[in-house]
Order: structure tokens, then C-alpha cells, then sequence
């Protein structure tokens, strides 16, 4: 059996987003954002700086409030004001663009808070648990060191493990590669790749468009704060339904990034 | 001196020090003669900031003492500041009051820590439940930040006995070491708070997407991380106390400064006054050393932790 299996899984859509609106002050970041991911898939979020992918994420983890609209995970409507948002943390992981490591927690105390102060995990247990991740993601050494000691590529595969850690239902990822040196990215990537083999859902916001198109089922394009084009990598790269699709593209592969 | 020791050296560059060890890295190396000549030029370097800075001291205090000596007001001065008699008649009878200060700053310290503490969470907690706490911790340090220690002190430790209240202690040590609480939790509680708001709210947003509630990401990330950036202005408030306990001597406890008073009070000579001056000095300086210590501590075993 996985050690990243997931939670049991209900029917239908893991995450479903429906006409979600959200403004920061007098801006409107997202419009009218619609969207479902299907169990054991990867969708990609593309888009220009500011198109609200970041946003999207924040939002799907309840991190941040939605004006209107409404957002499910397993079918449970999550923006229900009853809801018990810290339950619904719970059950989805999030690695952060600046991986955000506790800087006072070695590595092992990174991974094993959550298990142990949330999810009631024995230590021993845990750091079992948290030893066999980073084993698996070739950071065995690094369990006493303290974050600031670790180069991007090992802090944001910590990161991940931490997020995987109490064995979240759905993933997200907010341009994980976007704080690296660009020989580091690769590492992370082939983790991300790893996670998708063995069947963990996952939404992430990315600049890299080669590994979208290589690693997504789904790919949303976000634009004026809805997702405008929304479809298989082959379609949303090969043959972009939109203009401003197209124009977004050609500007990527102009910057050499695909 | 801190001229001598140079710049500390920069991070990661371990082996730009004294390096003719013999090489630990084993792959036979030799230090070039390059190096050597560098090394040397560096020792020689070393040694004449050495002697610039023992001249320069020298010179300065020379002057500083020919300065004094030579005023006009010295030989009176030095009788009724720096009689040897008095001195040593004084230094016990200070020692044995200071017993009382070191207990008041132990007793004080650890309350004002717990209070400060608790009154800079008062501040940082969010929802309308907690309106009135948060109303009541702003208005007490503004109030206790506000007032002057001394006044504070002549309120609690004169004022209260006068209500002759049944119950309620007249013990000046009791009563001024309340007062002292009550104004350096404030000068604490802001401290803390300033810890509390320096960590990035990006830290609490990671801890609450692991599922750690509100109360749990403060406990676990922020507070940890906020009092351990605090250490060093929070040892500095300590040595404020510290040195304020001897103020409780205003309601006549007698205490390093109030023994001092009592000599003072028979001789005329404010000998007395400077003893008691140089042994709160005396007493500083051992902390201090424990504070760098303490951060000393802190920083190796971090490093420590990633040599792994």
C-alpha cells in the first residue's frame, strides 16, 4: 500500500468551485471562477502574474473569505459559514511559493507538529511517518537540521513533506518552483511527479508551463478573473479556443519557458 | 577589546581564520606560501591594533584623571565621594540589603513575565468575545507605561497602607514589589506584542493550512518565535528592574540603597551612595554576559542542527 494514500474517497469532484467572487478593496481578482477536480488528477492553473491563481488556492483553503459563489470539497459545501473551518484545513495540504518552514522546528518537528497536535498522532508514530517521507524524497540526513540550513529545493521538498504528512484528500500547490534557482526546480518537479503516480489530487498555480503540460490532466487558463479556457493540457497548449489563450502563450514561448 | 578581535567572519566563510591547522580535510594540502605571507601580514596587523588601542586608552584616561584631579571642588569631592572608611564600613551593610533586591528581581522578574505575557495575548486576540480584555490590556499599558515608577511606587507603598484595609498587607517589600510588577508588565506586555507582530503573518497561514487552530498556530509558531527574537530587549528590561528594586527604598525597606541612606544619614559622607552605585553595576554585568550567552546558545545549536 501507498504511504501517500489518501483519506477514503467520496463520489464525484474532490474540489468544486462554483461562480466564486472574490475582491481585495475595490479590485476584483476573481470574477466568476468555476471549477471541478475529478479524483487522482493534477489541474494546472495557468495565467499572467495577478490573474488570481494564487488567489484561487487561498481561497479553495478558506485562508481567505469569498464574496460569493460557493466551494465544495467531497461534496461538502466548505463556505457554509457553520462549517468547522479548521476540519476542512485538515483534510488539504498546502505548499507555498516561499515554502514558509517553522525557522524555530528542525525538519522533523516541521512534519510531525500537525500530526501530533492536530490529528492526535503518537510522537513515535509520527516521526516514524515523518522519516520514511523524507527517506522517499531523498532528505534522510536532513531530519534534526533547522530549515535555514537546507538549500530552496531541499526547504520546499520539506515543505511538501509536511503538507503530506497528515495524509491530506487534496493538495495544493501555489508556484512551489517560482522561489527557486533554476537548477532546483528540477528536484521539485520530479517529487510533484512522483506524488501524481501514486494518485494524490492536486490543483497547482505554476509559471512552468513545460512540466503543466506534462504533468496536468486539466489546465485553466485565468484570465479577468474567470477561468477562460479550460481543458486537457494537449488541448490548452495545442490548439487554445481563445485569443487571449493564444497571446498568453505565444508570449511564454517567446520568453523561452515552453 | 573589541578592536583586537577584528571582524567576526562572514557565514560560510569558515576557513578564511586561523588556518595553518594542518589541514583537516586530509586530501594533503599544503598552505601556499601565498597564504602564509597573507597570515602574517594579518597577525601583524592584529598586533598593532593591539598597541593602538592600549595607547589610546591609556591616553584617555590619563586625561580623564587629570581633568578630575585638577578641578577645584576635587579634594572635598574625594572626601565626601570616595572616603576609604566609609567605603568599607558601608560595603557589608550594602551587601546585606542587596540580598533583598536580588529576592525582589527574582520574585518581580518572574510575575512580570507571566503578566506581560498574558496582557500582550489579551492584545493580539481577535473576535468580539474579546473585546473587553483587549480594551482593558491597551488601557493598562498605556496607564502603567504612562506613570512614573516613582509615582506609582508612592501610591501603592504609602496609599495603600493608609486605607487600612483589613486583610490587605502593610509590608513595604510586598507593596513595592507590586508596583514594580504593575509597571514593568506593561513595559513586558508591549515587548512581547512587538515579538508577536514581527513574525510573518505568512507562518500563521502555513500552521492554519496545517489544520492548527488559532490558539494552537500561536502557541506552536508564533509565540516561540516572537519571544525568542525578544530575548535580548526583554533582558534589557530586566536590568531595568533590577536596578529600580532599589526605588522600594522609599517606603523604608531596607534594601542596598536604604543602607547605604541609613550611613549616609549618620556621617554626612555620600561615600555610601557610590558603593551602593558600583555593586548595582557590578550586578548588571553578569547578566548580560548571560544574555549573550544565552543567544550565543541559541545560534550554535541551529548550526549545529544543520551540519547533520
Amino acid at each position: 500500500m501507498s504511504t501517500l494514500e489518501n483519506a477514503p474517497e467520496g463520489h464525484g469532484p474532490v474540489l468544486r468551485l462554483e461562480s466564486v467572487r472574490k475582491t481585495f478593496g475595490g479590485s476584483v481578482v476573481l470574477r466568476d471562477v468555476c471549477l471541478e477536480v475529478a479524483p487522482h488528477t493534477v489541474t494546472a492553473l495557468i495565467g499572467a502574474s495577478g490573474s488570481g491563481k494564487s488567489t484561487l488556492l487561498r481561497c479553495a483553503n478558506l485562508l481567505e473569505e469569498i464574496d460569493d459563489g460557493a466551494i465544495w470539497l467531497d461534496g461538502e459545501e466548505i463556505t457554509d459559514p457553520r462549517v468547522d473551518q479548521d476540519a476542512v484545513r485538515r483534510r488539504i495540504g498546502v505548499v507555498f511559493q516561499a515554502y514558509n518552514l517553522f525557522p524555530h522546528m528542525t525538519v522533523l518537528d516541521n512534519i510531525t507538529l500537525a500530526p501530533r497536535r492536530v490529528h492526535g498522532v503518537a510522537r513515535a508514530e509520527a516521526e516514524e511517518r515523518a522519516r520514511e517521507l523524507l527517506e522517499r524524497l531523498g532528505l534522510a540526513g536532513k531530519a534534526d537540521a533547522y530549515p535555514d540550513r537546507l538549500s530552496g529545493g531541499q526547504q520546499q521538498r520539506v515543505a511538501i513533506v509536511r503538507a503530506l504528512a497528515v495524509r491530506p484528500r487534496l493538495l495544493l500547490l501555489d508556484e512551489i518552483t517560482a522561489a527557486l534557482d533554476p537548477e532546483l526546480v528540477g528536484e521539485v518537479l520530479e517529487v510533484v511527479r512522483g506524488l501524481k503516480e501514486e494518485g494524490m489530487t492536486m490543483v497547482l498555480a505554476t509559471h512552468e508551463m513545460g512540466f503543466a503540460r506534462d504533468v496536468a490532466d486539466q489546465v485553466c487558463f485565468l484570465d479577468g478573473g474567470v477561468v477562460l479556457e479550460r481543458g486537457s493540457a494537449e488541448q490548452v497548449f495545442g490548439a487554445p479556443r481563445h485569443e487571449r489563450t493564444r497571446r498568453f502563450l505565444r508570449r511564454i514561448v517567446e520568453a523561452g519557458r515552453l | 577589546m573589541t578592536v583586537v578581535k577584528g571582524e567576526p567572519a562572514p557565514e560560510g566563510a569558515d576557513d578564511t581564520g586561523e588556518m595553518t591547522r594542518g589541514g583537516p580535510d586530509g586530501d594533503g594540502y599544503v598552505p601556499s606560501e601565498r597564504r602564509l605571507a597573507r597570515e602574517r601580514h594579518r597577525r601583524a596587523r592584529a598586533r598593532r591594533a593591539t598597541a593602538v588601542a592600549a595607547l589610546s586608552t591609556l591616553a584617555t584616561a590619563a586625561l580623564l584623571y587629570l581633568i578630575v584631579v585638577n578641578a577645584p571642588g576635587w579634594p572635598r569631592t574625594k572626601e565626601t565621594f570616595f572616603s576609604a572608611h566609609y567605603a568599607r564600613e558601608a560595603f557589608p551593610k550594602v551587601l546585606e540589603g542587596l540580598w533583598l533586591n536580588l529576592r525582589l528581581l527574582l520574585v518581580c522578574g518572574a510575575a512580570v513575565l507571566v503578566l506581560g505575557m498574558l496582557i500582550a495575548i489579551a492584545r493580539t486576540l481577535r473576535g468580539p468575545v474579546f473585546f473587553p480584555l483587549r480594551v482593558l490590556a491597551a488601557a493598562y499599558t498605556d496607564f502603567f507605561r504612562g506613570l512614573p515608577l516613582i509615582i506609582n511606587l508612592m501610591i501603592v507603598v504609602l496609599g495603600v497602607p493608609a486605607l487600612r484595609l483589613q486583610g490587605v498587607t502593610v509590608d513595604p517589600v510586598l507593596l513595592g514589589g507590586t508596583a514594580l510588577t504593575l509597571t514593568y508588565s506593561a513595559y513586558v506586555a508591549e515587548v512581547f506584542r512587538a515579538g508577536i507582530e514581527s513574525v510573518h503573518p505568512s507562518q500563521r497561514a502555513a500552521a492554519r493550512s496545517l489544520g492548527l487552530t488559532s490558539r494552537q498556530a500561536l502557541r506552536y509558531v508564533v509565540l516561540p518565535q516572537a519571544v525568542r527574537r525578544q530575548v535580548p530587549p526583554l533582558l534589557n528590561d530586566l536590568v531595568s528592574l533590577q536596578k529600580d528594586t532599589g526605588l522600594v527604598s522609599i517606603g523604608g525597606a531596607v534594601d542596598a540603597v536604604r543602607a547605604a541612606d541609613i550611613i549616609v544619614g549618620r556621617s554626612l559622607n555620600y561615600t555610601p551612595y557610590i558603593v551602593a552605585g558600583l555593586v548595582f553595576v557590578a550586578l548588571t554585568i553578569p547578566m548580560t554576559r548571560f544574555t549573550d550567552w544565552v543567544t550565543a546558545r541559541m545560534d550554535r545549536r541551529r548550526a549545529q542542527g544543520g551540519s547533520l
